[in-house]
């Protein structure tokens, strides 16, 4: 089972009168809004170790940068692709931010795990949704991390300022917030379907490890997808990855603008619907098949 | 109205059948073999608010199954179940709310974690308010002399302990059924007995129906008034406790004591002899010749102490489980 959270003090006793027992959507919404509250207090307790791990996350970005400042400089051009050398790395710094929203670690094992475990029947016993308790869970560590490593980011980018040409305009960073948002529930949503298929599949490690190296590189985050060869750059252009790291990025650097910003919005909200029916469709066809053969 | 129906309950489960090595592994990916089991055959029964009832039989029987399917954890095969006035398998919330199922092989606490956290994330689920959840937290933590653990990690607590706090979780949203699943397998007889003791306790104050499995038969004479007796799938004995001496224990246990140091020869006439040690031995009787083969040995031999009794309960249990075998095979 995902690790469990701390949960805050119970407060004072709300409208709710005792003895009432909650129904209906608000109650059921307030039941995953304390999920996502608790797992937050959780979090917050590991403040240091948190500032830790974001300063050596970037680290490797130093031999990044040296390696790119060869690329260009051996290509004997300014360009490539569209891509400056400071956009290049701009890019690189931005998709940081973006597999900050998307990437799940450990979301696809441990759904996996708890069906091959039995750990799974608590959500069929107690009245409590699988995926709706895990979204909770993750969206809270998402907002504990993003507070936690505001600071090291904000001087990382204050430290790199100089690889951004231009700071982004109001409508542009409502766009990149939006993407951002969206790249979060395409990444979840993704990696939960991925999980499901442990109801089929007793061990799902190998299958785990391609998924997750092949998402690295289509997802744009090892290089633009604009540098890859013709056909292959708007292939992957036309697939969900991009949403995990490429596309967040662009539109921070301002390459994805007016109705192409809106096209690209609607297709990653598109994706994230998508992923969410197919990981729900999965999860409802998986318990039908766990309770018909095990349990 | 009864809280649980049970209705010609049979699951059958479809088990692959490897084939050994790896030849026989490649085999298996092209072409499958399975083997039908039956683990639940046609049970029917049902059980009245506050009752106390347990599920007798040996490992593989189908009492956890027969669990699993009136949790709504998994769908029979045919027959029907009617639990709470819910079907168990369409797992409605407001079901969830009122039945708890406690396994004594899994764990549902977070093991990292102290259970205090646990049960706050209960309280969560099951939405249940405040002052009302730290009532009853209250009473269980007393109820169960563990008032100083529940802030200590899980995994840091004995097995005793933990199945107790894993029975608070279980309680916390005050359910009106019950359904344990070996509560006190592994536990030392000293936190079986405090298992027990804090169900009885639990029953008597809430009235809340039980349901259980076990294969210790301490538990049961603990416990329960009414036992099921499930043997290779089928229910072979469904009543009190006591029925069962009556209805499979033909035999009496007469234990004698002679006066002379030594137990005489002829006894193998009047009976099976099960222990010869000495002046004493022990004679199964068949019930209804107790009085006669009495008659018989005292006039025969000077006793010095006699006594009759029904045979231990675990010797019936498993001439019940050996019946059911027998009439499972012939089928």
């Amino acid at each position: 089972m995902t690790p469990p959270d701390t949960l805050v003090e119970p407060e004072a006793p709300a409208a709710q009168a005792p003895g009432v027992v909650g129904r209906g959507p608000i109650v059921t919404t307030r039941k995953y809004v304390k999920i996502f509250r608790a797992s937050l207090g959780e979090r917050m307790a590991y403040r240091g170790d948190f500032l830790l791990g974001t300063v050596l996350r970037f680290l490797p970005m130093v031999t990044t940068i040296l390696l790119w400042q060869a690329i260009f400089k051996s290509s004997g051009r300014s360009n490539l692709n569209r891509f400056t050398y400071n956009e290049t790395i701009a890019y690189l710094l931005l998709t940081h931010i973006s597999r900050m929203f998307s990437s799940m670690p450990g979301l696809a094992g441990g759904i996996a795990r708890e069906i091959r475990e039995g750990t799974l029947k608590r959500y069929l016993i107690q009245p409590v949704d699988l995926i709706g308790y895990l979204i909770s869970y993750r969206a809270a560590h998402k907002v504990a991390y993003i507070v936690t490593s505001f600071l090291p980011y904000a001087l990382l980018f204050f430290v790199c300022r100089n690889f951004f040409d231009t700071f982004p305009d109001p409508a542009t960073l409502a766009g990149y917030a939006a993407s951002l948002i969206l790249a979060f529930l395409v990444g979840f949503f993704f990696e939960a379907s991925v999980g499901m298929v442990g109801f089929w599949f007793l061990e799902v490690t190998s299958l785990l490890y391609i998924v997750m190296t092949l998402t690295f590189f289509i997802s744009g985050q090892m290089l633009p997808l604009d540098l890859l060869p013709a056909p292959w750059s708007s292939f992957l252009k036309l697939l969900p990855f991009q949403y995990m790291a490429y596309f967040p990025a662009v539109v921070f650097l301002g390459k994805v603008k007016g109705t192409e910003l809106v096209i690209g919005l609607l297709a990653e909200l598109f994706w994230a619907v998508f992923f969410m029916i197919v990981a729900r469709t999965l999860y409802r066809v998986g318990l039908r098949r766990y309770s018909a053969y095990g349990g | 109205m009864p809280i649980i129906e049970a209705e010609g309950l049979t699951k059958t489960y479809r088990v692959f059948q490897k084939k050994e090595g790896l030849l026989g592994s490649l085999r298996g990916l092209y072409r499958r073999e399975y083997k039908d089991v039956r683990a639940v055959d046609d049970i029917s029964f049902s059980i009245e608010p506050g009752e106390m009832v347990a599920f007798l039989g040996p490992n593989g029987a189908g009492k956890t199954t027969t669990l699993k399917m009136l949790s709504g954890l998994i769908y029979p095969t045919s027959g029907e179940a009617s639990v709470l006035g819910f079907v168990p398998s369409l797992r409605a919330d407001a079901f969830r709310r009122r039945f708890a199922l406690v396994m004594g092989q899994k764990n549902q606490l977070w093991w990292d974690l102290p259970a205090a956290d646990s049960f706050q994330l209960n309280r969560e689920i099951y939405s249940i308010p405040a002052p009302e959840f730290q009532k009853t937290l209250n009473e269980l933590t007393e109820l169960l002399g563990v008032e100083k653990l529940t802030r200590q990690a899980v995994r840091e607590l004995s097995l005793g302990e933990r199945m107790k706090m894993e029975l608070i979780a279980a309680l916390l949203h005050q359910p009106q059924l019950l359904l344990l699943d070996e509560p006190t397998i592994g536990l030392d007889v000293v936190a079986q007995v405090a298992i027990q003791k804090c169900l009885r306790d639990y029953h008597t104050r809430r009235g809340v129906t039980m349901l259980l499995t076990s294969h210790y038969m301490r538990d049961v004479e603990a416990l329960c008034d009414r036992v099921l007796v499930i043997a290779h799938g089928r229910l072979v004995h469904d009543g009190p406790l006591s029925g069962i001496v009556e209805r499979f224990g033909h035999a009496k246990l007469v234990k004698l004591e002679f006066a002379d140091g030594v137990a005489p020869d002829d006894l193998g006439r009047f009976g099976e002899v099960t222990r010869r040690e000495g002046p004493s031995a022990d004679l199964k009787v068949e019930r209804s010749r107790v009085a006669e083969v009495l008659g018989a040995i005292l006039d025969r031999h000077a006793v010095a102490d006699v006594s009759v009794q029904d045979p231990p309960l675990e010797q019936l249990i498993a001439r019940v489980f050996e019946e059911g075998r027998r009439s499972h095979d012939a089928a």
